[in-house]
């Protein structure tokens, strides 16, 4: 009884190419043949069927009403409220983010996730449009497992992360806001890519992006060696967020860390900016166990307190 | 006004009130000072709070210690609360064309005289704040002011309640602050509460979030 219900609904196999014989050209293959599109159906034929406005210049139109007014000298709206960064060194990648979230003045999310899992070995950093990001980079995603199926190989970080910057190019003035790191580790080592939604793709060992990011490479660039150890290259990640976290004030909360080795990203855990402030980021690798703060550190010994020198 | 940030807040408690401000100075994001006083004393049981741009927290911290010196020394008397406010309001109003940038909040308790024969009388607690140009509010319950002025009004529109005691009246205070603080990106780093009793001013100094 159950077999003959359960019977009615089931599909009939579907050959894959290459794997179960080639499907031929006639063959008719419907999009529910491969399954959920996961809210990408728009996708399917294409990266062009998003509903534009119905005036002569889609372009001109959305660039009036999107571009940032408080800030014209602002070219991508990078979200003010953001600090990530990632960087390359002998042992992999360290990704490292706050999870701060501002509508203005007003802290709207203090544990926001700005790190993208993309698949098992490619990480994805937010800045800029949440939903940009979150949406793009799970397509990304998308795009990253066919051509693993077609290609019988993991796509590298270089060639992942040209499939973003080309297809956010396509939208170039639309309106899309996103200031991202594409992080892995492939067959050349360690990656890090970084792209944006003016269509900029770079190489490089060190990037951060966001409101915070002056105040994170502060502190990256005058602790990044290429042969860091594990333990102080996790620290500098989360040294560097603190840093943000505390002077930026459109970043905070916590931060979350990421270290992306040979098999891939292992999430190493989420961190109190404030807790790093008084106490240190706690029992871990690489930690002094003591606060980060500039009080903490110096016993608030302040210099115009320092006792006069007499004669 | 949201150059600097920064945040106060008042409170009426039974026979005490109580006056809170964060401690950070800003220049916009960027976060220059932890260290930043907005509360200043101008009588022994008076405190006057003042948030805004920076520089003119400074100018008219100055001016009101001379106009209260200035007062104290014609009247041969300390300036009560309500004098207070009203010369608050009336320097305020004086550049009602160019205005100074600050929201003041002025936290006292005022002496009420006995009436002949029953005693000497009463310090009863008194709030008030003022916007730029110097309207003056006089609340019964709490005055809020600064960056995080709304998220203020909602953490101690849950939180207060008539009549407290001092201890209990410092606990809602600094709750009331240090959440609300929390919740605006240009308030926080550091908290300072005054609570003020006929006795004695306690003055204490919070461990609060330094993002």
């Amino acid at each position: 009884m159950m077999n003959t219900f359960a019977k009615r609904f089931e599909k009939k196999p579907i050959g894959l190419r290459g794997t179960q014989g080639a499907v031929t050209e006639d063959d008719q293959i419907t999009d529910a043949a491969w399954g959920s599109e996961a809210g990408f159906g728009n996708l399917v034929k294409g990266t062009h069927s998003f509903n534009v406005p119905a005036v002569p210049d889609p372009t001109a139109f959305l660039r009036m009403h999107t571009d940032d007014h408080a800030d014209p000298n602002c070219r991508i709206k990078i979200q003010h409220g953001t600090t990530t960064l990632a960087f390359r060194y002998k042992g992999g990648v360290i990704v490292a983010v706050d999870s701060r979230a501002t509508a203005g003045s007003y802290v709207a999310s203090g544990t926001v996730r700005k790190v993208i899992e993309i698949n098992p070995y490619l990480l994805g950093t937010m800045a800029g449009g949440a939903a940009d990001c979150q949406y793009w980079e799970t397509y990304l995603g998308m795009q990253c497992r066919l051509h693993e199926l077609r290609n019988k190989e993991r796509i590298s970080v270089a060639a992942a992360s040209k499939y973003l910057s080309n297809l956010v190019y396509s939208y170039k003035g639309m309106g899309l806001s996103m200031g991202t790191m594409i992080c892995g580790w492939d067959k050349t080592g360690p990656a890090v890519f970084y792209v944006d939604s003016d269509g900029t793709r770079l190489k490089g060992d060190l990037f951060s992006v966001g409101s915070g990011s002056t105040f994170a490479y502060g502190v990256l660039d005058q602790g990044y060696r290429w042969d860091l150890s594990d333990e102080e290259a996790q620290e500098l990640g989360r040294r560097s967020i603190y840093a943000a976290g505390h002077r930026d004030a459109f970043s905070g909360n916590s931060c979350n860390l990421y270290h992306v080795k040979v098999d891939g990203w292992v999430y190493l855990g989420n961190y109190d900016i404030s807790q790093m402030h008084y106490e240190g980021p706690g029992d871990v690798p690489g930690s002094t166990g003591k606060g980060y703060g500039y009080d903490v550190r110096t016993g608030h010994r302040f210099s115009v307190a320092a006792e006069a020198v007499t004669a | 006004m949201q150059y600097n940030g920064g945040s106060i807040v008042a409170m009426v408690g039974k026979d005490c009130v109580a006056i809170a401000s964060d401690l950070r100075l800003g220049s916009q994001a960027l976060t220059v000072a932890t260290n930043f006083e907005k509360i200043f004393p101008v009588q022994d049981r008076l405190y006057l709070g003042l948030t805004g741009l920076a520089s003119d927290v400074a100018t008219l911290r100055e001016r009101f210690r001379f106009l209260t010196n200035a007062y104290t020394m014609k009247e041969s008397r300390a300036i009560t609360p309500s004098a207070f406010a009203h010369l608050v309001s009336s320097t305020l109003y004086e550049r009602r064309f160019g205005p100074y940038f600050i929201e003041p909040v002025i936290a006292g308790l005022e002496f009420h005289p006995a009436p002949e024969g029953e005693g000497k009388g009463t310090w009863r607690p008194y709030i008030a704040g003022a916007d730029l140009i110097g309207c003056l509010n006089f609340a019964k319950d709490f005055i809020v002011a600064g960056t995080a002025a709304d998220k203020l009004f909602g953490v101690a529109e849950g939180l207060w309640e008539p009549d407290m005691e001092a201890e209990d009246l410092f606990e809602t205070i600094s709750q009331t602050l240090m959440n609300a603080v929390d919740r605006d990106a240009y308030s926080g780093w550091g908290a300072v509460v005054h609570v003020i009793t006929k006795d004695k001013v306690v003055t204490r100094t919070l461990k609060s979030r330094m993002d």
